[in-house]
């Protein structure tokens, strides 16, 4: 990889620690409502995975969905007025945390239904076999959504049809509070793959580098073979499931341990080691983001609220 | 005119919009090989081939799923539930997806599908598949439901269906797919949406649709015999339900009963009711009766099957009991 190109990843893996971050202190002030969950810690996942597809391969997750949106070019202005409920939030305010979107960026969504969108990315896929292309869709969910039945339903139909779907797992330990191995049959969920025949991997999701070339590889696999592919990315989440998470499920040692972990500071070293990039343009990086979220939360708070016609509106495509 | 059956003018819908448009194409259970379980799509398979007409695996998230998915990125897909009954399996997709994706996300997503399911009791399937949910479903914002009553007008709306940019739910009844109707010659649309009065009459308004049209018709003949006319409304959408037909009748009729399969409490029958007394409440000249499906699973034995169903007498008996 380039030199500029790994010090994008960089730029956008702390962009994104630097939203949530702002976005949680907005959510505490009352400004932001509803459900919100962070990518915090898990920002290596989706980077380097978005960072290994080509603009037409589609990419579709749940609803922890700020930071892949992000990756996937929407800017922090429309992130940050989404969150705010504004007019000029991708999804228009209507949305939310959860449903950020822009298919012009190839980026259809985050789905806040656990599980509820891994049949519509087989759909997509299925849109782009019926269409006679190779684009494809990259499928990103929880580990807890490996449980239920939409997954099995998703994934038999994959690899039955032949769609070119790349399931991404992000097994971050927890399903809300329930730890994996006490929802989950096998606790390595790459296994589920093997009962429908696909092929499968894992990959350290700490380490954007080894999710860029797992994803490399299994990206070209799927294009190339027109079947399905699961790639189970091991990681954990810094902060609660959502902002009211009281977090009586794990130990403030183990939370600790993976911190020490941080996929920003592993990257952060692995730059200077490999004399990718220097302490001062890291350090110019990191100015630049806070100046860049500084600036997306002044724009989201002078933007305007939906009307009351806006209400009414997109309800149906035809009249 | 011909004359054809109601399987006949589905299927020609089907065949019609699938020479016209590439980008239409069937996924359900045993549409393909099989040729549908109702026969709709028979020789569909041999014509267009295992690409456009997708046998999938009995497994409804994913059907719908797949349908909304295809949709979202341009495509037009026609779903086919084998019953409207296994579209509770895929309640989500229906109600929580595809009736919402549009809205949820500022109107960037359009859904061109179709999803065709049987409904309706009077085969003795049994409770868990001869139900009329219809009322369920046209509770949701987002989403439009058609069921037809005629096959003029199931080729019609069908057709207009699949030509919509919007998430249809299009329900077809079990035991009408056999009922002979005239329809036009030649390429026709009937638009979605639109109240239609099928028969018409002075005396008393009957407010219908799909099995419940056939039911009316029957009990008019009747009706006529003892001097009273009734006008019947046909709904044929459910959602956006067009009131302005039932209300014009009403206002002329004033008396009114509204005739449905499913069952009464929080039926299609309550929602126009309560219509016509908010919107025409110094026009009433009696209490409306809702003819409606008794308030039972619905029982295997057919005897009691049809018990439990409306039926002719019903119909006639409510309607003299509003105009006496």
């Amino acid at each position: 990889m380039k030199k500029e190109q790994l010090l994008d990843l960089y730029y956008q893996m702390v962009l994104i620690r630097r939203v949530e971050e702002r976005g949680a202190e907005l959510y505490q002030a009352g400004k932001i409502g509803g459900f919100m969950h962070l990518y915090i810690g898990q920002e290596a996942v989706s980077t380097g995975l978005i960072a290994a597809r080509e603009p037409r391969d589609r990419v579709i997750t749940a609803y922890r969905d700020h930071g892949v949106a992000l990756n996937c070019g929407i800017s922090s202005n429309e992130v940050m007025a989404e969150l705010l409920g504004k007019a000029t939030g991708m999804s228009k305010g209507k949305g939310g945390s959860m449903h950020m979107a822009d298919t012009s960026k190839n980026m259809w969504g985050g789905h806040a239904i656990v599980g509820g969108h891994l049949p519509v990315a087989s759909g997509l896929a299925l849109g782009d076999q019926y269409a006679g292309n190779d684009n494809v869709t990259i499928c990103m969910f929880g580990d807890g959504a490996t449980n239920i039945g939409y997954f099995h339903e998703a994934l038999n139909l994959a690899k039955t049809w032949g769609l070119r779907v790349l399931w991404v797992c992000e097994n971050n330990q927890y399903g809300m509070g329930t730890a994996v191995e006490r929802a989950s049959a096998v606790t390595e969920i790459r296994q589920k793959a093997e009962g429908y025949g696909m092929k499968n991997g894992q990959a350290d999701g700490m380490d954007v580098m080894k999710v860029y070339e797992a994803a490399k590889d299994a990206i070209e696999y799927v294009r190339k073979e027109g079947q399905p592919y699961l790639l189970e990315v091991d990681t954990y989440r810094f902060r609660g499931h959502s902002m009211g998470d009281p977090e009586r499920y794990r130990k403030a040692e183990e939370v600790k341990q993976w911190q020490e972990n941080d996929p920003i500071g592993i990257f952060n070293k692995y730059l200077l080691d490999k004399k990718a990039a220097t302490r001062k343009q890291l350090d110019e990086i990191e100015a630049r983001v806070e100046e860049e979220v500084a600036k997306a939360v002044e724009f989201a708070e002078a933007s305007p609220e939906p009307t009351m016609e806006d209400l009414f509106k997109d309800i149906y495509a035809d009249n | 005119m011909a004359k054809i059956t109601m399987r006949e003018a589905i299927s020609q819908a089907l065949m019609e919009e699938m020479d016209r448009d590439p980008a239409v194409f069937i996924l359900g259970e045993e549409v393909g090989v099989w040729g549908g379980t109702y026969a709709v799509t028979k020789g569909f398979y041999d014509k267009y081939g295992a690409a456009r007409v997708k046998d999938t695996p009995i497994a409804e998230n994913a059907i719908i799923g797949a349908a909304i998915g295809a949709a979202m990125v341009g495509q037009r897909p026609i779903a086919e539930l084998m019953t409207i009954n296994f579209a509770f399996s895929a309640m989500d997709y229906i109600v929580n997806q595809a009736a919402k994706l549009r809205y949820m996300f500022g109107g960037q997503f359009t859904l061109p599908m179709v999803i065709r399911a049987v409904g309706g009791g009077g085969r003795q399937l049994g409770a868990t598949h001869s139900q009329t949910p219809d009322a369920i479903f046209a509770h949701f914002p987002g989403l439009k439901v058609v069921s037809p009553g005629t096959p003029e007008d199931a080729k019609g709306l069908l057709k207009s269906a699949i030509r919509s940019n919007d998430p249809i739910l299009f329900i077809e009844h079990a035991t009408m797919y056999q009922v002979r109707g005239e329809v036009p010659e030649g390429e026709y649309t009937i638009p979605i949406g639109k109240s239609k009065v099928q028969r018409p009459g002075k005396d008393l308004t009957i407010v219908t649709y799909c099995k419940g049209l056939e039911l009316s018709m029957k009990a008019a003949d009747e009706l006529a015999k003892e001097d009273i006319e009734a006008e019947i409304v046909d709904l044929r959408t459910l959602r956006p339900l067009d009131m302005e037909p039932v209300l014009e009748s009403f206002k002329k009729t004033n008396r009114a009963i509204v005739v449905e399969e499913g069952w009464k409490s929080y039926g299609v029958g309550s929602e126009v009711v309560s219509r016509i007394y908010e919107e025409a409440f110094d026009y009433v000249d009696a209490p409306i009766i809702r003819v409606a499906q008794k308030e039972v699973p619905l029982p295997y034995n057919r005897t009691l099957e049809q018990a439990a169903l409306p039926q002719v007498p019903d119909i006639v008996a409510a309607a003299k009991e509003v105009v006496k």
